[in-house]
């Protein structure tokens, strides 16, 4: 496989694997939310995601050419094989943390998203097209709840500060800069993930100033997910997602 | 920047990228010299007919989770042609995760086989379905079930946070209040009527 195609396929694994392991932490909720409404709502958000994950990893097999589907990526790697961000593996928390996840995932992918509608790879502009439209709505649900939190009784204020502080730590390896985003940046694939924080921290900015939250100042930036380092969380989150296929290895259903 | 804090209008800088869907872009589809057929299916059915014939029995399926609505009402089924004897259909997803995507591709191929023919559905992904293919005719029957159809691309997106004004399908009135973004599927939300009290669901603009 050529050098170009190595980055491609790496690059469309990091964007499957951060919404794969997000959308499956979010139907965590499913039937657990605090109210019917995002009973429905966390489960449909990561349908979203779960199908934005299946496009790209059925992509990610065909430039791939080895062979591999959708389910080989998704169940049959090992945890060191993923390569998502490790803000969507944290646990789900309380709805505060669990909000607070979302949008800033949504608002870091939304730029990104609206980048690649004019990719230079017309499958992932397809992809691209119809996803960004769907984040958009991720956007705006998860920052109302952070507004209505934030600016809401003393108790759901605290939660919202404390999810900010300890989500802090996890939002700059979104924009990190390698080899491979370079190389996508170059053949116009994608935007430098670095080159949407402007508009990420505008978005934030406004809906934090609305919620009354301040963003928090000097968490040390942790990294490692996109060299599929991950967090101890992780193993048990793969456990429960790849528990059918290694137990009963080829089901179908 | 303020754009990145709600949806876009539907189908916005779309329009002109719009495959279509109907009988007259399947007839043009139709004389497309790249879909000339080697070995034609039946004898006695010449290719322009078969076409006609095929995009017919797969536009009348009924969508899974509307079955009010034919996949040609929702504007998903962008084109049947002959190819190789094979009568193929094209058809797009409306939301990436939608489950219902599968169950509406098997139905299509399934319609097709019934119809006499052998058949194979592609999935296509860009240009990116938007709520404004919905026909007039899949809108009026959406209204006449209970869901409000989707607000056009001409409808104005109040400032942050703000919503399209959304008519209740069964008094019309526009005393409507959002209950949930997310509704019984993923194309829905829940609406409820401030004039006449009833809930209804709101097929969402995308």
């Amino acid at each position: 496989m050529s050098a170009d195609k190595a980055h491609l396929v790496t690059f469309l694994l990091r964007l499957a694997d951060d919404h794969l392991i997000l959308g499956h932490r979010l139907s965590e909720w499913c039937g657990h939310a605090p109210m019917l409404e995002e009973d429905l709502a966390m489960p449909n958000i990561a349908l979203d995601l779960i199908g934005q994950a299946r496009a790209l990893y059925a992509y990610a097999g065909e430039v791939e050419g080895r062979g591999r589907g959708e389910d080989d990526f998704a169940y049959l790697r090992r945890e060191r094989e993923y390569v998502n961000c490790l803000l969507v593996e944290r646990p789900n928390g309380d709805f505060a943390h669990t909000v607070l996840r979302q949008l800033y995932f949504a608002a870091f992918m939304e730029p990104m998203w609206r980048g690649m509608t004019a990719s230079s790879d017309e499958t992932l502009a397809g992809i691209a097209a119809k996803a960004v439209k769907e984040v958009a709505y991720h956007i705006r649900h998860t920052g109302e709840w952070v507004i209505r939190l934030g600016d809401g009784t003393e108790e759901s204020a605290r939660r919202m500060r404390e999810a900010a502080d300890a989500l802090a730590p996890f939002v700059d390896e979104l924009f990190e800069s390698d080899e491979v985003t370079a190389a996508m940046a170059a053949a116009r694939v994608a935007p430098e993930p670095a080159s949407v924080r402007a508009e990420f921290d505008a978005v934030i900015d406004r809906i934090f100033s609305e919620a009354f939250l301040e963003r928090p100042a000097g968490a040390w930036p942790r990294t490692g997910g996109r060299q599929g380092r991950h967090g101890e969380d992780m193993g048990y989150l793969l456990a429960e997602l790849q528990y059918m296929q290694r137990t009963y290895p080829g089901a179908v259903w | 920047m303020t754009t990145a804090l709600y949806p876009p209008p539907c189908g916005e800088g779309r329009s002109a990228q719009r495959s279509g869907t109907g009988v007259a872009t399947f007839i043009s589809n139709a004389h497309h010299p790249a879909h000339s057929v080697r070995h034609p299916p039946h004898k006695r059915e010449d290719k322009t007919a078969a076409e006609a014939r095929a995009y017919v029995a797969a536009a009348a399926v009924p969508d899974p989770e509307i079955p009010v609505l034919t996949v040609e009402d929702l504007g998903i089924l962008r084109s049947v042609t002959i190819e190789d004897g094979v009568a193929v259909a094209r058809v797009t997803p409306t939301y990436t995760g939608c489950p219902a995507v599968l169950a509406i591709e098997l139905a299509v191929e399934a319609a097709l086989r019934d119809a006499g023919f052998e058949a194979r559905v592609e999935r296509v992904m860009s240009p990116a379905w938007t709520t404004d293919w919905i026909t007039e005719e899949g809108r009026a029957k959406l209204k006449a079930y209970g869901i409000a159809p989707p607000a056009k691309a001409s409808n104005s997106i109040r400032a942050l946070f703000g919503e399209t004004e959304v008519a209740c399908p069964r008094c019309g009135s526009l005393e409507t209040a959002r209950i949930s973004e997310f509704g019984s599927t993923a194309c829905k939300a829940l609406y409820r009527c401030e004039a006449c009290h009833e809930p209804f669901d709101y097929f969402k603009c995308i």
